[in-house]
């Protein structure tokens, strides 16, 4: 069994040579990462965030963007860790959706 | 809820940034970090390109104590340039006339960001994940490179803790020139591997 | 500032031949597929570090594990190897997935 993430030798493609630039949202999810795995936090591990995208299913890995899988992981971890919860997160969710404008 | 992949990609993504705002807000009012920090954070890793990298090549190319440096210990030669690491542990691997050298993360997109800013969306595709430590010389000529023959090839396959950096060779024709202009000759994607400097013509160096 | 973690002692010094063991387990493992099972030289020990199987777990990962950049003649690891048979694929690869082979 090899897991979702392990490429290498598998048959694939030509490579696309991609130059993508990111949306504001994209760049804040790096920030985010890089925040919370600082040194002065401590709050999530890059061998936590890798663990946590490899347990996508295997569809979900190819589907979702670089970045919406950083947030799935992130998110998956800060839960594990309980530093939030699912319900505030929600909430939170919610609340900013109900709101509306650009960054609902 | 849907599965991820199921949502169309329009509202998916909504998804996502909605969580990425809520969870940022949700830390803010924890205290964890303030605004300011997120855009300070955007700020930096938006200003970074390959410069530093390229620096550091262009040291190795005019100093051969300092490329000796390099090649015992990236992280220490980096740091010697004044050049902010952090924790990262740099490789560096040279290319000769006999060697060519190209990195790939194969299990996720491990790269030195600190030196080179962001990958490249297609460092992290399946596509070169799966092929170039299979077959190296297609992928290479998907990018426009042909090796000359007899030119054998090291992938390096950054599954752990170190980073790599390629020390590409000196293109012929630079003579003389200086650090700041032999940096500028330095690519982001020959410092990967998937790419050569080309030697500079006569005319050039006026 | 830097700690000095508890770690396992090396066993290979570059220039072994070591065999990647062939096992599979579930979880978040850094030795890729291509090469479990396969024989390479040490090129290098990189140092020891915290065993990232753990740490995705968010545990500590010690005693820390010699890390080896291990090389692998391509023409060994693709039965199909079609470019330079002087080509080398190189692998960071912790200790304990290692072992001597002949």
């Amino acid at each position: 069994m090899r897991g979702i993430h392990d490429l290498g030798g598998l048959p694939a493609g030509p490579v696309e040579r991609d130059e993508h630039e990111y949306a504001a949202w994209e760049k804040r999810v790096d920030a985010l990462m890089m925040l919370l795995s600082h040194k002065d936090r401590r709050l999530v591990k890059v061998d936590e965030l890798r663990r946590n995208i490899e347990g996508l299913g295997a569809d979900a890995y190819d589907r979702l963007g670089y970045y919406e899988r950083w947030m799935h992981a992130i998110v998956q971890t800060l839960i594990q860790r309980g530093v939030i919860s699912i319900d505030e997160l929600g909430r939170k969710m919610a609340e900013r959706e109900a709101r509306g404008g650009p960054d609902a | 809820m849907n599965e991820p992949g199921e949502l169309p990609r329009a509202d998916r993504v909504g998804y996502y940034r909605r969580m990425q705002a809520a969870v940022e807000e949700l830390l803010i009012l924890r205290g964890v970090f303030t605004a300011a920090d997120v855009d300070r954070q955007v700020e930096a890793m938006d200003g970074r390109s390959h410069e530093r990298g390229a620096r550091m090549v262009a040291r190795a190319w005019v100093d051969p104590a300092y490329r000796g440096r390099m090649l015992a210990d990236g992280s220490a030669a980096a740091e010697a340039l004044g050049l902010e690491v952090g924790p990262l542990r740099l490789i560096v691997v040279e290319n000769t006339p006999e060697v060519h050298n190209v990195i790939v993360c194969t299990l996720c997109s491990c790269y030195p960001r600190m030196l080179l800013g962001i990958p490249p969306e297609w460092y992290k595709s399946r596509a070169y994940r799966s092929r170039v430590v299979r077959e190296p010389r297609a992928v290479l000529a998907e990018f426009g490179l042909q090796l000359a023959a007899g030119v054998r090839i090291r992938v390096h396959d950054s599954t752990a803790d170190m980073r790599y950096l390629v020390l590409p060779m000196r293109p012929a024709g630079t003579g003389g020139w200086s650090e700041e202009r032999l940096a500028a000759l330095v690519t982001r994607d020959a410092l990967i591997g998937v790419a050569q400097l080309p030697d500079v013509s006569e005319s050039a160096d006026r | 500032m830097g700690r000095t973690l508890e770690a396992a002692a090396p066993r290979f010094r570059p220039g072994d031949r070591v065999r990647v063991r062939a096992a599979h387990p579930p979880g978040h493992v850094r030795t890729p597929h291509y090469c479990r099972g396969q024989v390479g030289v040490v090129e290098r020990l990189c140092g020891a570090f915290p065993n990232p199987e753990e740490l995705a777990y968010n545990r500590p990962g010690l005693p820390a594990q010699p890390l080896y950049r291990v090389r692998f003649r391509a023409v060994e690891l693709w039965p199909d190897y079609r470019e330079d048979p002087a080509d080398v694929v190189e692998i960071e690869i912790y200790q304990h997935w290692l072992e001597g082979a002949a």
